[in-house]
């Protein structure tokens, strides 16, 4: 295909965020970190894109592999460990455009639920540890290839675009394992807020820390940079100020259950007797 | 010698047919059980009725506190009977939310251990992304607690566990399996789906089961216990596992070492089960 040498999304945003500087040697061509300042400190930005070479022959397009997540878990890992002396942790920013998860043979046997642990877990210990953690969805971010890369940031920052999506599975798929077509899945999908695909909706879960326009989100130019570099700003000031936790993202909006049952059980936990 | 045997086979107590509940109630000391958030609380989904389908009580997940041992735990036991244990927006913040009071009442000083009984497809997909939301709160409440005391998980059968919750119980400190588990990330189905039949023919067992069977988790170092589906059998393992403490270095943390194997993977062919053990011999893990 001719259009798929295209860099990605993600691809696209490290590099204009990072303004061009190079990406730390020594990881492979599917996960780009690179180190640079966030304000007037230095961060680390970590993208997976397309490696239309990679090794592993379901990983072509950007998905989140085996080979990946143990990769993420190793970068955030070494900045973990760098700063763990450190007074003040430095942020990573996790630049998110994921299609999925790799699907394969290869991937099933290899442990790849283990690798994605393996880089959840270590944006979960970064954060716990202080250091700030920022998600920001730039294309898809989709299903276990999210929770691997971006879903345990203590902020989500969204572009607000058409081609920005979130979700648990792709359609066909989701059509198949639930008994529906398509057709059910997509009414549906238009009136169950959950259910949807686009980013409009999934905003109303009170989940994003923020929804951010901008002109060009497929070539992002140096306004569009400036707008999103000031977001990520923001975002980093205000994690400071607050708790570890994932806290913020519980909310009275289209997620009250959430919140409701966390009260129900701080109310039931201590029992006299229990 | 035969009665004995005969015998032994008679006085086992299955835990795979047990419920949830039964389950929960199985591995805390006799008396210890209570529930939180029980059935009669009716905390129901608030989007399957929508949809036509009919919620239960407890959504699916039981909640409990009690001792093991004599150890202050919280259990959070999936019901694989319902919507085939996924996880929406209730059930998964019953699991987060237990895990998360856990973790505080650690920092407080009071430690609380935790068992997982994994039984489940992943997210629900009639409630999509609070599924997977809630699914990041439940790894990030992992994480945070093991640090303090034990986070076991038990992959019992027959639903197995899929989906994001495999990477639940990827970051568990430790975890359990008997052979009728199963543990993937992706269901053979949606792997069918999305990749083709010739990559993975979803209605080949012994294919899935050489891969994501229990024993082969086990004997490939991706589970370190291999239970029978007995009753005692769960209840003298966890017991022993909860003993060994918080481990050193998590399962999840040992990505030089899972790297390095990558590294050494035979692409030119296509993996089988040999071919995994060959790799991730027991024994001679970092």
């Amino acid at each position: 295909m001719s259009t798929s040498s295209q860099p990605t999304r993600g691809a696209l945003w490290i590099a204009a965020l990072t303004g061009g500087a190079q990406p730390a040697g020594g990881y492979p061509a599917s996960v780009t970190v690179i180190d640079a300042a966030l304000a007037g400190e230095s961060a680390r930005f970590i993208a997976v894109v397309r490696d239309e070479n990679h090794r592993f022959p379901r990983v072509h397009n950007g998905e989140v592999g085996l080979v990946e997540g143990w990769t993420i878990a190793r970068a955030v890992d070494e900045v973990v460990e760098a700063d763990r002396n450190a007074a003040q942790k430095r942020p990573i920013v996790a630049v998110i455009d994921v299609p999925s998860q790799a699907y394969g043979r290869r991937e099933e046997a290899f442990g790849i639920h283990q690798a994605l642990a393996g880089a959840a877990g270590a944006y979960a210990k970064a954060r716990l540890a202080g250091h700030p953690v920022i998600g920001l969805i730039v294309g898809k971010a989709m299903s276990g290839g999210f929770l691997a890369h971006g879903y345990q940031a203590n902020r989500l920052i969204a572009l607000d675009d058409g081609s920005v999506m979130v979700h648990a599975m792709g359609k066909a798929s989701a059509a198949r394992i639930t008994l529906r077509t398509v057709e059910e899945l997509e009414k549906f999908a238009a009136t169950v807020p959950p259910m949807a695909y686009d980013i409009g909706n999934y905003a109303t879960l009170g989940l994003l820390w923020t929804l951010q326009q901008v002109a060009s989100p497929d070539a992002p130019g140096a306004a569009d940079t400036a707008q999103v570099t000031k977001t990520l700003e923001q975002a980093l000031a205000d994690i400071r100020k607050g708790p570890r936790d994932l806290s913020g993202r519980l909310n009275n909006g289209n997620r009250r259950a959430s919140l409701e049952v966390r009260n129900r059980l701080r109310a039931e936990w201590d029992v006299a007797g229990g | 010698m035969h009665d004995n045997r005969q015998d032994a086979i008679l006085a086992r107590q299955s835990f795979i047919e047990l419920s949830a509940r039964a389950r929960a109630r199985a591995l805390l000391d006799a008396g210890s059980f209570r529930e939180l958030i029980g059935p009669f609380a009716r905390m129901t989904s608030p989007w399957l009725t929508a949809q036509g389908i009919v919620p239960q009580a407890d959504d699916g997940v039981v909640i409990a506190k009690g001792t093991l041992d004599g150890k202050a735990t919280v259990v959070a036991a999936i019901e694989g009977s319902f919507q085939g244990g996924s996880l929406g927006e209730v059930a998964g913040a019953k699991i987060a939310g237990a895990l998360e009071l856990a973790a505080e009442d650690c920092r407080q000083g009071r430690l609380t251990q935790a068992v997982i009984l994994f039984e489940t497809g992943g997210v629900r997909l009639q409630e999509a992304n609070l599924g997977l939301a809630a699914i990041a709160e439940i790894h990030s409440a992992i994480v945070d607690l093991r640090q303090y005391a034990p986070v076991v998980g038990i992959v019992a059968g027959t639903v197995g566990c899929f989906g994001g919750m495999s990477i639940a119980a990827g970051l568990c400190s430790y975890l359990m399996v008997t052979r009728e588990a199963r543990l993937g990330l992706n269901g053979p189905q949606v792997i069918e789906q999305e990749a083709g039949v010739e990559e993975y023919d979803s209605r080949d067992r012994p294919l899935i089961w050489g891969f994501t069977g229990g024993e082969q988790r086990y004997e490939t170092g991706f589970a370190d216990a291999f239970i029978a589906d007995d009753v005692a059998d769960v209840q003298t393992q966890l017991g022993a596992l909860f003993a060994r403490g918080v481990p050193a270095r998590h399962r999840s943390d040992r990505h030089g070492d899972f790297l390095a194997r990558l590294a050494r993977v035979d692409i030119s062919r296509q993996a089988d089960s040999a071919m995994v053990r060959a790799l991730f011999t027991k024994g001679e893990q970092a």
